[in-house]
């Protein structure tokens, strides 16, 4: 009952989200700035993790085949399809639930406790537009991280490969060369589209409905962690059923 | 001036308010006093729409808050000045910008005469050399000042207080409590303050509104709260010996 409750909350708090627009000044504003928070602001963990996980991703498919019939591009192959597929946009999202998700919630709750939210309607803001709304847009550029993250995952792979003795740089080049399929590619930006948006507003919803002072705050993030990584691994398996069988 | 008929608010079925009725005068700093949940706070928020009453209407000059319409609400809200209980600045912004504010949002002036306003207002509550630093890097008593000059700054008709001196020293919080007498007689403000400061009551209380168990128990000014024999209110008033002198003292020489 709770839970039905909650999820149409969710849908009155998105139509909130979208009326009554702050000034388009002040919002541009925010907007920049969430950009810098959520995005450039997760670049170096993003690349980080990219980097080492793909190496790894690499060294275990290599690892793994040790029968002389299966073709040796293959580590480059399944290293590519691994990181584009899965790891960039759905790993890397859950990582970003915590990171993205938990400031996110901690900063709108922490402005829910000390009234700030109440202080922007008394002056006839709409919070939800302007505290969110910037949010969404700004992680409407989150397909470039993960894109990022791809390109280092990969490079992570072959670093590993090349340098680990497991494959040579023709037949890691090969595999990833290999049954290029763009429809795959489409299909990984569409999951990460619907990741951004869940990453800002799952989170969002957490912290402007908390009640409570500043130990609601933390328990709030918490919780919307564990949301925001339960919708994005719904999502990801509805779109994965809907877009590839 | 505000007119408050039948009001009722309650959460999950837990009345809050049961029917208080009032009015609060223009020019005038009316109080608001109770104990600590007597839901003092849930009437203000209640005044200022941001808790939807259950029934009873609020009115703005006659207006009927729930019959206006969307930009008739916004309209008044920019009239609407409000310091909050634990002063609700912006913690993302720096004095000055969060005094700037409302006029970012709402006016047309230029950015110089923004900044020219805001340094009035923050001159006004006695604030110097805080413009450029951090809410979280000033005392309480300053960012209650600074909540002032924010709720001020717009010129506003109505100006509602929560608590404007809980939590500061004797001296700050007079200094407040004249800020707010001055600024409601200068400009003719319909001012609403929520406190448990009987020192307030005393000094600044032109119209007191003692609020009990959900309902309006009794009202005055700060003369006829000394010749009260509401039990209720001289329980809660001159709860303190030092109070119950005081009123012995005022009535022995205004007899
Ligand atoms: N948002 C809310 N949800 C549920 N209950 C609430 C809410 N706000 C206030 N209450 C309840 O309403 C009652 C009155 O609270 P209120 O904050 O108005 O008291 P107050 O008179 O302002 O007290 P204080 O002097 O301590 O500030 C309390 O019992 C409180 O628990
Ligand atoms: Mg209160």
């Amino acid at each position: 009952m709770k839970y039905l409750h909650d999820f149409g909350q969710y849908f009155i708090m998105l139509k909130g989200v979208f009326s009554r627009f702050t000034k388009w000044s002040a919002l541009r504003k925010l907007i920049f700035k969430e950009i810098e928070d959520l995005i450039i602001g997760s670049l170096g963990i993003v690349a980080f993790i990219a980097f080492f996980v793909g190496g790894v991703i690499a060294i275990q498919t290599a690892l793994n085949i040790d029968n002389p019939l299966i073709p040796k591009y293959l580590v480059g192959f399944a290293t590519k399809q691994s990181v584009v597929l899965e790891f960039a946009p759905t790993f890397m999202s859950i990582i970003m639930a915590g990171k993205v998700g938990s400031f996110i919630t901690s900063s709108i709750g922490s402005m829910r406790v000390t009234e700030q939210i109440d202080a922007l309607e008394v002056m006839g803001i709409n919070s939800l537009n302007y505290l969110v709304f910037p949010k969404l847009v700004s992680m409407m550029l989150y397909p470039f991280l993960i894109t990022i993250a791809m390109f280092l995952g990969i490079l992570g792979g072959w670093v590993a490969s090349v340098y680990g003795g497991f494959s040579t740089h023709e037949d890691f080049v090969t595999g990833l060369q290999s049954d290029f399929d763009a429809y795959q590619i489409f299909y990984s930006y569409v999951k990460t589209f619907f990741f951004a948006i869940v990453l800002a507003t799952v989170p969002s919803f957490h912290g402007y409905y908390m009640k409570g002072g500043a130990l609601e705050v933390g328990k709030a993030a918490t919780s919307s962690f564990v949301w925001t990584s339960v919708f994005i691994i719904i999502l990801n398996y509805l779109i994965t059923q809907l877009m590839l069988t | 001036m505000i007119t408050v008929k039948d009001l009722h608010k309650g959460f999950d079925g837990v009345p809050v308010l049961k029917g208080i009725s009032t009015v609060f005068e223009q020019g005038k700093t009316n109080l608001i006093i109770g104990q600590s949940g007597s839901g003092k706070t849930v009437f203000l928020k209640s005044l200022l729409g941001l808790h939807t009453p259950e029934k009873g209407t609020i009115s703005f000059h006659d207006k009927i808050y729930s019959e206006l319409s969307v930009n008739q609400k916004q309209d008044l809200r920019e009239q609407i000045g409000m310091l909050f209980q634990g002063s609700a600045l912006f913690d993302s912004m720096t004095v000055e910008e969060n005094v700037m504010f409302p006029m970012e949002m709402f006016s047309k002036m230029t950015t110089d005469e923004k900044r020219d306003r805001a340094n009035e207002v923050i001159k006004r509550v006695n604030l110097i050399n805080a413009n450029k630093k951090f809410p979280s890097e000033i005392s309480g008593g300053m960012q209650k000042r600074v909540a002032i000059a924010r709720a001020i700054v717009m010129n506003p008709k109505y100006l509602f207080c929560d608590e404007p001196n809980s939590g500061l020293d004797p001296n700050t919080s007079i200094l407040i409590d004249n800020l707010i007498l001055e600024i409601t007689q200068e400009y003719n403000i319909t001012t609403v303050i929520n406190s448990h400061d009987m020192n307030s009551v005393m000094e600044i209380g032109q119209k007191i509104v003692f609020l009990q168990h959900g309902l309006k128990e009794w009202e005055g000014s700060n003369k006829d709260i000394f010749k009260t024999d509401n039990k209720a209110v001289t329980d809660f008033v001159y709860s303190s010996n030092l109070m119950k002198k005081v009123r012995k003292m005022y009535l022995e020489e205004n007899k």
